[in-house]
């Protein structure tokens, strides 16, 4: 566990305001209150913070430009690839979705959704390698391969801004249930849940590391650690590493539970995919 | 991979101090790092990145293993006539991409 903050901070809070006449310090509320945006506002009572905010001011720079962010890389490279035909049908992802700035317009933000062929939540990647096998006629492509991640980079990049939207349907409640236990669950020879960081301990410091509260608000995203793109899958994998613990496979049941938990968890927040992260 | 991401602003007064900023897509294997066998990995790195203004060299580095992977470069320069702004990436392997971007100056 990590050592308890020292209360520095507050002292020097305390002593400051002290020295001020208590009107001086509601005009300086209020004023600061105006100035903020709605959007803001309304932050004020909901204690989420995505990744974003807890970055320094030259890699939220970076994540914010195109020009600067390396994720577009891969967004251009899924750009193309949406208008390639391939596959047995010779269809590419246009032919049947047109323009993906149109139709794929807040799509990211609904996934995992419900499939009714597969009777389960199934997370964005796998949506691309369904319409590849069952429309394209062409074989999946791998998990974290750079065609996929390219692909879904260029969907999610459609959301970009728009609320995280994940149904609240009954067929998804065991599934969000089952997703909910495993973020709570001890696990790994360090016997840890992923609440025990990211719900008590966001914020504080984890070796050199802010731990987030873990809103996959911006997947898939370029990480630095990674010098490269990756899904929320990979994320989790490096957290069960970190646990000691047997990561599931890429694509396990398991996982697209977990990641359809934690989407519910972030309803209503903003995409930022693709973002960057440290 | 992508073509490499380019920005110069399409149009400068003469005399205009102006700033371009590139990026392109590359691994930058240091050559110092072991592979999953244990065996390390050789070195994959872009080595020389020139920007040149209808022949005439304006801005060009020297790149080495400690260069992070997707290297972005962001520089200035006084710009006095119109003319092909060519930006010219070589490295490791063959390794060898040009861009063309026009600008006008007036």
């Amino acid at each position: 566990m990590p050592m308890p903050r020292p209360s520095a901070s507050t002292t020097y809070e305390k002593s400051r305001t002290s020295t001020r006449h208590p009107l001086a310090l509601t005009i300086i509320l209020s004023t600061a209150l105006l100035a903020l945006s709605p959007a803001q506002a309304a932050n004020l009572t909901d204690n989420r913070r995505s990744g974003y905010a807890f970055m320094g001011p030259p890699l939220r720079a970076m994540q914010d430009d195109d020009m600067t962010n390396p994720a577009s890389l891969w967004q251009r490279d899924g750009e193309t690839l949406w208008a390639e035909p391939i596959g047995e049908a010779g269809r590419s992802c246009a032919d049947c979705h047109g323009d993906a700035a149109s139709s794929m317009r807040g799509v990211a933000a609904r996934y995992p959704a419900f499939d009714r062929t597969m009777n389960r939540p199934i997370d964005l990647e796998q949506r691309i390698n369904h319409c590849r096998t069952a429309y394209q006629k062409a074989g999946p492509l791998a998990f974290e391969s750079h065609d996929l991640l390219a692909l879904s980079t260029h969907v999610a990049r459609q959301s970009r801004g728009l609320p995280i939207a994940i149904e609240n349907s009954k067929a998804l409640h065991p599934f969000l249930a089952m997703g909910r236990s495993l973020f709570h669950e001890r696990q790994g020879q360090l016997n840890l849940s992923c609440a025990q960081c990211h719900d008590d301990n966001a914020g504080r410091s984890l070796g050199g590391a802010t731990i987030p509260q873990a809103h996959p608000t911006g997947y898939p995203l370029y990480r630095l650690e990674w010098q490269g793109v990756g899904s929320l899958q990979r994320r989790l994998r490096n957290c069960m590493s970190g646990m000691r613990a047997a990561p599931y496979a890429f694509g396990a049941e398991a996982f697209v539970d977990l990641e359809l938990y934690l989407m519910w968890r972030a309803n209503g927040m903003p995409m930022e995919s693709p973002a960057v992260r440290p | 991979m992508a073509k490499p991401l380019i920005k110069v602003p399409p149009t400068a007064k003469k005399g205009e101090i102006i700033e371009i900023k590139t990026l392109i897509a590359h691994p930058m294997e240091t050559g110092y790092r072991a592979g999953l066998n244990g065996a390390t990995l050789p070195r994959d790195i872009i080595r020389r990145f020139v920007c040149s203004l209808d022949g005439e060299e304006i801005f060009s580095a020297d790149f080495s293993p400690a260069i992070a992977a997707n290297p972005f470069l962001s520089f200035f320069t006084r710009i006095e006539k119109s003319g092909s702004i060519t930006f010219q990436w070589t490295g490791d392997n063959g390794f060898s991409v040009s861009e063309t971007v026009e600008i006008s100056v007036s």
